[in-house]
């Protein structure tokens, strides 16, 4: 009779996922009924062809380099799990008063850093924590299609790489990548508000 | 029962469509602009360039995608604001009171040992009637007595299979109904919308022709009054059904076609793109706007869910069938449209209508990936924030 809907025993290791997220009990319910909707042929996993058919993200110029950022390390299947981590970064940072976090845990995987790690690791096309001017090219390119000629995307990236490197060896390091952005308003441009 | 849903039925059904995220409607430019203000401390000026939190737009943009998405939500049954007791539409499923479930249980025992054998009698009896009775009338010679005869009865086992879902429809503007050597076009749900159309009037059927069950009946209806029905071989050619199409319309004599433009069931919050095909022939064409409440019972086919008989049973089993329908006046093409302009006119009209949300977005994408047209848009248009027009950049 009809199908049963999710419930939270359904979902392997939730409480594990719940401590490393810190996603609710509700987001987690939705993502997961999110995670067997994308999942077409109800496999148990999502593989690259199920988010490459979601509209708009083919649409986003870097649709490609956000689904790799859900697959490392060239594995083919990307579980619940890994799911719900990657899209932890976008949680919204609560207002809680520093010194209360407890030192010795891991940092959430919502916090400033992580989410400017995660904004890092588009750039960082091969993963060696530099972004050389070739990979900044790279990104930019997938940005601007063929609306613009190489040189003047030759020009913007010496530039811009210019601009943030400090220690003068031609890459922008992860250091390098916050110190340039640390006024920006990372909490609110990088998370996106589950509703209830 | 059915007097609480008919007062209901006078307004608009008011569609659940909140997303599961929280999205500001802003524009590319826009929201790049913002993050820039945000981040830098020199004014901002004008002159195109980049900056490297330019990324984040794109990154959330694309993860909000993600987590929910316009079109994937419209290929699964829509959410209900408060639960009527049917654990298919339970979302969060939690035991929340011993008095609700014992209000459930009672409903299951109404639904499935009440309701459902009368109404599958029902239905065995409708369809049967309908076979048997098309076919009776199919032996008599070409006439006005045969049309007639055979108009009644396929109106008469309609209505009886309408009985058999409870369908409780209103029909608002019933002036408007489609004429001879028109095209009725309307938004697809499930192919209940056939029969909710078709025990309200007269129309020629327009399908593939199926096996088993169906195809008895296709062969029966044909034979009483001029329906058309393709081979799967002949689906694929165009010309071929445009022409057929063509000439049915052209017949005056026939009567008008029923045709659903988006090509596959919608979960009845949208209307998706229609495909031209049927805008092209240049017949009159007499909108439909079919909405249906869910608050009785669901009655979309996830077609990749559900076979057709577990579809027909959980129909069978649910409240009620609730729906509207509008009869929405006749469009022609004016001269200067072309097809797919036509198409989306009368799409938006269909939409306004009935209150759904009217979306570009093609229905087929629910099997196929979306063209590369789309992204070339989004480039072009933050292309111009780095780099400018080509008349503005001086040095380079």
């Amino acid at each position: 009779m009809g199908s049963r809907s999710s419930h939270a025993a359904v979902i392997p290791d939730v409480d594990t996922i719940r401590r490393e997220t810190g996603f609710s009990q509700a987001s987690l319910l939705r993502l997961h009924h999110r995670f067997r909707a994308l999942d077409r042929d109800k496999k148990g996993y999502l593989s690259r062809m199920d988010l490459q058919q979601i509209g708009a993200l083919a649409v986003n110029p870097l649709g490609d380099c956000i689904i790799d950022s859900f697959f490392p390390s060239r594995s083919q299947r990307l579980d619940f799990s890994g799911f719900v981590r990657v899209l932890a970064h976008f949680r919204p940072v609560e207002e809680e008063s520093p010194g209360i976090r407890d030192p010795k845990q891991p940092e959430p995987l919502n916090s400033r850093m992580n989410k400017l790690r995660f904004a890092f690791q588009l750039y960082d096309l091969d993963g060696d924590g530099l972004i050389s001017r070739q990979e900044m090219l790279q990104v930019l390119r997938l940005m601007v299609g063929v609306q613009v000629t190489e040189e003047q995307l030759e020009s913007i990236a010496d530039r811009t790489v210019q601009e943030a490197d400090e220690d003068g060896d031609g890459a922008v390091s992860f250091l390098e990548f916050t110190k340039s952005l640390e006024k920006m308003n990372i909490e609110q441009k990088m998370s996106i508000r589950i509703l209830k | 029962m059915e007097r609480g849903a008919k007062e209901k039925n006078h307004q608009l059904y008011k569609p659940y469509t909140n997303g599961i995220i929280a999205k500001d409607p802003t524009s590319l430019e826009e929201e790049i602009k913002e993050i820039r203000r945000s981040g830098s401390s020199k004014a901002l000026d004008n002159t195109p360039e980049f900056e490297l939190s330019d990324i984040f737009y794109f990154c959330r943009k694309g993860m909000e995608t993600i987590m929910d998405d316009e079109v994937t939500k419209r290929f699964s049954a829509e959410e209900l604001e408060s639960w009527n007791l049917l654990s298919r539409t339970n979302y969060n499923f939690q035991y929340i009171s011993l008095r609700l479930t014992v209000l459930w249980g009672l409903g299951v025992l109404i639904r499935y040992c009440f309701l459902l054998p009368l109404r599958i009698a029902l239905a065995f009896t409708g369809i049967s009637l309908l076979v048997v009775g098309t076919t009776v009338v199919g032996y008599l010679p070409n006439g006005r007595f045969k049309e007639f005869l055979s108009k009644h009865v396929h109106l008469m086992c309609y209505r009886i299979c309408v009985r058999a879902l409870t369908a409780i429809i209103t029909y608002h503007d019933r002036e408007n109904r489609p004429r001879n050597g028109g095209i009725c076009v309307a938004n697809h749900t499930s192919p209940i919308d056939v029969i909710i159309l078709a025990s309200d009037g007269y129309y020629a059927m327009v399908g593939q022709v199926h096996g088993g069950l169906m195809g008895v009946i296709q062969r029966a209806m044909v034979k009483a009054c001029p329906h058309v029905w393709f081979e799967r071989s002949e689906v694929k050619d165009r010309h071929l059904v445009a022409k057929r199409l063509t000439e049915h319309v052209q017949d005056k004599s026939k009567l008008p076609i029923l045709i659903f433009p988006e090509g596959t069931c919608i979960n009845n919050t949208s209307v998706m793109m229609f495909k031209k095909g049927s805008f092209e022939i240049g017949a009159t064409v007499y909108p439909v706007a079919i909405k249906y409440d869910p608050q009785f019972g669901d009655a979309f086919w996830n077609s990749s869910k559900y076979g057709m008989v577990t579809y027909l049973l959980r129909m069978m089993t649910s409240w009620a069938i609730v729906c509207s329908v509008w009869y929405l006046p006749p469009m022609t093409r004016e001269t200067d449209e072309d097809a797919v302009q036509f198409a989306n006119r009368v799409k938006s009209a269909i939409a306004r209508q009935g209150g759904l949300v009217d979306l570009l977005w093609d229905g087929g994408l629910k099997r196929e990936k979306v063209k590369d047209t789309f992204k070339e848009e989004q480039q072009k248009l933050y292309s111009k924030m780095i780099v400018g027009n080509h008349e503005d950049r001086s040095r380079s």
